[in-house]
């Protein structure tokens, strides 16, 4: 039985009904076609799927869609904003933080949450904060420095 | 004199022109296609290493409001071909011609046998993933259960269950001796002679690849055209579509397929799996459009493992350190069913098992063994990590016998003067063993270094300083080498178009390597136009000639390759076409710089574009004026085939401490010096490198596939199995030499799978180092906290 929720979704209000099983990452990989958060593995290890709610980094592939109700989601397609890449974006691009892109959009947000509780994070900390989002590619080194970087755009 | 385009991209720290898209969610992925009455396939896994299928029955599944359809392997017996294997015969490598291959037949669906955990069993297709997932749990099936086969030495002995009756053992190959019949004798004498002998047993452990992007395929019919569309996550879409219009069959030219962005690969996806060959079959068959994405825990149990080798290695050597001769023994443990490399990977430990040195003989004997478990294949290293275990495990095990320095070992043992040929039979093409190993060493400040060990030991601290140098093989090529029906040549279409942007066609298939921006560096360069007025295409059939795919760190070094060629042609014909434009021949004309100048009087000239609008406008002057020596149109194809392997080589050096009350291990310090000969862009060379230590590093401390005792998959998800987090990696400290190659136009060797050939071994050797005072001699991988502890405080202690 379909279910009602009301989320906002890069400031874009939803009225939605769905299947109350749905997975917020098909809500918004299948209902509202934002296909940036992905899906890489459903057990909330490997980080692909990271959104914001509510300003917090949640995995989206373990809360379900109603689960949302109320809440307000960014997503990797809400940071560029009047056509300027948001700082992390900048520092992802600029210091070759990404080489595949699948894990990027997660990480991207992940490094959103790291950042806004942390905005001067050592490079330690910042690999502890990235800890539930997976890379194959890149050995971290270069998402380390993109974080850095961010942080470092976003204080001026 | 010609004046050359001065390079000011090639060599640049450039940042990528495809990250826009991925760092916006603008990426497009398998599973992100989306197509209109989409059907989704889900697939019953065999939970059982070995049994017989004794009923599967699907007929409640298919009841189920919104399936369409339900198959066993019965269903499907006969109408679509099985998963192929690339090597028919054991002549893909060549030390194995006149070997006999046994290839089991590997059904897209089981039909009387599962013989491994994970093999497909019975497929569901429906309106709604949830819905086809919901009714594999109304499939009933009952199952007769066999013995299993888990230990490849085992696993041929007489008396072993087998996995193929047929058969009759689970040898699927035996190469009595190789690399030439008389490599025995010679070996044996130089035992005979040798001051000093050594053995030791090395275990490779399985991996689990993990790319991060699970596979997916989706796959539409036109019952019109009778053309199939198939988007896959795979490394090679030509390939891919020639293999499977086989399997379908389907007529090749009336099959696109399409790599659409690839979350990596690493190898597993240079495939063409049950679920590629069954999601077109079914879009064909149902005349709607099919969709299979892979769950983590499917990817897990049936995307192909790496490694999987079991070694015995016998060396001698003399006192002061000349290390003579290498024997080597080993089984492949290849799995229950044959993916589609899955023999010829342990021919690549075989050729390379004396890394960069000098022994006089070198013999091997190679087993390649059917277990109950999936497939190994090709995985970042293929066989070099494995290979260059054995060189640089010999190298400290001779220093340990000496007392010679590792180091001093080293050197003594390189091969020096180039091309080079080792006793394996391989020419490397060009290499200075030395100098990368000088400047790791330079770099650690060693001799200093070992000191600070003395002084840890003293203490009591267990620390460890572990080298490797490697060589590797890469740029695969020249094609005798393929196994049969594949090239290793490569091709590029450079196209400039009437506006004078350039695009690019490759045959390579880039999946995070960055060729859409190091290709762009190079025509930038080359043809003297703005990067951003140059675009690459690649991995789709339709859209560009057929290649080969990126696979064996050969994307720069044979597409790069192509590349160059095309883009002298190019010039070549814009020459040609300014000088018709300038009234002058072509040997009076030069190409600066995106310009065509008069070399008499260079005020005169034409600019690229005005060469490319003449080009597709090819009206000149009027009637009478069209030369009659040139083409319209500016536009060149080039096919590369290499004359040989490229040899990468380089020294990792990683130092590290035990902590005894834990067995926790910490990496102080990694350097890399790797010589990829020409740098395109440094960027992405560091960035290959680091993801390749990453991996490298991650088998040896953290990494492997575990089957318990009845073949069930223990480490079947992201949960049970430790892919490295940022928290568990350090910064590696990264630095080159440059000794380009000869046999390329770049002069570039390849850098993709450096990374783990030079930190598995360097990570290993630093362990092993840093337990010697304890008498500790060898571990098996991966050094997880509890077996370091273990061996450190031995029961009864």
């Amino acid at each position: 039985m379909a279910t009602k929720f009301n989320v906002e979704v890069n400031g874009t209000p939803h009225e939605s009904e769905v299947d109350p099983r749905l997975l917020l990452v098909h809500y918004l990989r299948e209902t509202l076609s934002l296909t940036g958060t992905h899906v890489g593995c459903e057990t909330s290890m490997c980080g692909t799927c990271t959104v914001l709610l509510d300003g917090k980094a949640v995995k989206s592939c373990t809360l379900f869609a109603v689960q949302a109700d109320g809440a307000k989601v960014l997503t990797v397609e809400g940071l560029k904003q009047n056509g300027k890449y948001h700082p992390i974006q900048e520092g992802f691009w600029e210091e070759h933080g990404l080489q595949c892109g699948f894990c990027t959009p997660g990480m991207i947000m992940s490094a959103y949450d790291l950042l806004s509780r942390n905005p001067n994070p050592s490079d330690d900390e910042i690999r502890h904060g990235l800890e539930g989002n997976l890379c194959r590619c890149t050995g971290y080194q270069h998402i380390v420095n993109a974080v850095r970087s961010a942080a470092k755009k976003m204080k001026r | 004199m010609a004046m050359a385009t001065p390079n000011k991209m090639i060599g640049q720290k450039i940042k990528r022109k495809e990250d826009p898209r991925f760092i916006t969610g603008k990426g497009k992925y398998t599973d992100d296609v989306k197509l209109p009455g989409m059907l989704h396939l889900a697939l019953l896994r065999s939970d059982r290493a070995h049994a017989r299928i004794k009923r599967v029955d699907v007929s409640k599944a298919r009841k189920l409001p919104g399936v369409v359809a339900a198959y066993t392997g019965k269903d499907l017996a006969g109408k679509v071909g099985g998963v192929p294997c690339g090597v028919q015969n054991a002549e893909g490598n060549h030390y194995s011609a006149g070997v006999k291959l046994n290839v089991p037949p590997y059904p897209v669906v089981a039909i009387d046998k599962v013989n491994f955990v994970g093999q497909i069993y019975a497929a569901v297709v429906a309106t709604d993933p949830y819905i086809a997932h919901d009714a594999l749990d109304l499939i009933e099936a009952d199952f007769q259960d066999q013995p299993v086969v888990l230990d490849v030495e085992k696993a041929i002995q007489p008396g072993s269950p087998l996995i193929h009756e047929q058969f009759g053992s689970n040898i699927a190959f035996h190469i009595p001796g190789g690399p030439t019949p008389e490599a025995k004798a010679a070996v044996d004498k130089l035992f005979a002679e040798a001051q000093l002998k050594a053995s030791f047993r090395f275990d490779n452990q399985r991996l689990i690849p993990m790319a991060m992007e699970p596979r997916a395929t989706v796959a539409e019919y036109d019952p019109g055209r009778d053309q199939l569309t198939v988007w896959s996550s795979t490394q090679i879409p030509h390939l891919a579509r020639t293999v499977l219009s086989m399997v379908l069959p389907h007529p090749e030219g009336q099959i696109r397929f399409i790599a659409p962005d690839v979350g990596g690969g690493f190898g597993s996806k240079l495939n063409l799996y049950a679920e590629e060959i069954l999601v077109p079959y079914l879009a064909k068959t149902l005349e709607r459009p099919v969709k299979y994405t892979g769950k983590r825990r499917e990817d897990f149990a049936a995307t192909i493992h790496g490694r999987g080798q079991v070694q015995h290695v016998d060396i001698a050597f003399n006192k002061d350190g000349t290390w003579l001769a290498l024997k080597l023994r080993f089984f492949s443990d290849l799995g229950a069913q044959m993916q589609l490399l899955t023999p010829s990977i342990g021919g690549f430990t075989a050729v390379m098992a004396t890394g960069c040195y000098a022994p006089k003989a070198f013999w091997f004997e190679q087993y390649g063994v059917f277990t109950n478990k999936m497939a190994t294949d090709a995985y970042r290293g293929a066989g070099r990590p494995e290979a260059t275990m054995i060189a640089e495990k010999a190298m400290d095990v001779i220093a340990r016998e000496t007392g010679l320095d590792p180091a001093d070992v080293r050197r003594k043992n390189f091969l020096r003067s180039f091309p080079a040929t080792p006793p394996t039979g391989l020419v490397y093409d060009s290499g200075d063993y030395s100098k990368a190993l000088d400047l790791a060493l330079e770099t650690v400040n060693y001799k200093q270094l070992r000191l600070q060990q003395k002084q840890a030991r003293s203490e009591g601290r267990l620390m460890g300083i572990g080298l490797c140098s490697y060589v590797e093989l890469c740029g695969v090529g020249p094609s005798w080498l393929a196994p049969p029906g594949v090239g290793f040549w490569d091709v590029s279409t450079v196209k400039v178009e009437p506006t004078g942007m350039v695009t690019v066609l490759t045959g390579i298939s880039p999946h995070g390597q960055g060729e859409e921006t190091t290709f762009a560096q190079i025509t930038a360069d080359e043809l003297g136009v703005p990067m951003d007025n140059v675009r690459v295409l690649h991995s789709d059939t339709m859209a560009v000639p057929y290649g080969n795919g990126t696979y064996g760190s050969r994307g720069m070094a044979v597409g790069g390759g192509a590349l160059s060629m095309s883009l002298g042609k190019v010039k070549e014909k814009a020459k040609k076409i300014a000088a018709h434009m300038l009234d002058t021949q072509p040997e009076n004309v030069d190409y600066v710089n995106g310009e065509v100048l008069a070399k008499a009087d260079p005020s005169r000239k034409v600019t690229l574009g005005q060469i490319a609008m003449m080009a597709y406008d090819f009206s000149w002057k009027g009637p009478g004026t069209t030369p009659t020596d040139i083409e319209p149109g500016l536009e060149e194809t080039s096919r590369f085939e290499p004359s040989n392997l490229t040899f990468p080589f380089g020294t990792h050096i990683c130092v590290l401490e035990i902590d005894k009350e834990t067995g926790q291990i910490h990496i102080q310090r990694f350097v890399a010096v790797d010589d990829c000969g020409t740098i395109i862009n440094p960027l992405i060379v560091d960035g290959q490198v680091h993801g390749g230590i990453a991996q490298g590093m991650a088998q040896t401390l953290f990494e492997g596939v575990v089957y318990d005792e009845n073949g069930q998959l223990l480490t079947g998800e992201l949960t049970e199995y430790a892919v490295p987090k940022a928290s568990m990696l350090g910064h590696f400290e990264t630095l080159h030499t440059t000794t380009p190659t000869p046999v390329n136009p770049l002069g570039a060797k390849g850098i993709g799978e450096a990374g783990t050939i030079g930190a598995t071994a360097a990570v290993f050797n630093a362990v092993m180092d840093a337990l010697a005072p304890l008498g500790i001699k060898h571990l098996d991988m991966p050094f997880k906290p509890d077996k370091i502890w273990n061996a450190i405080h031995p029961r009864g202690a």
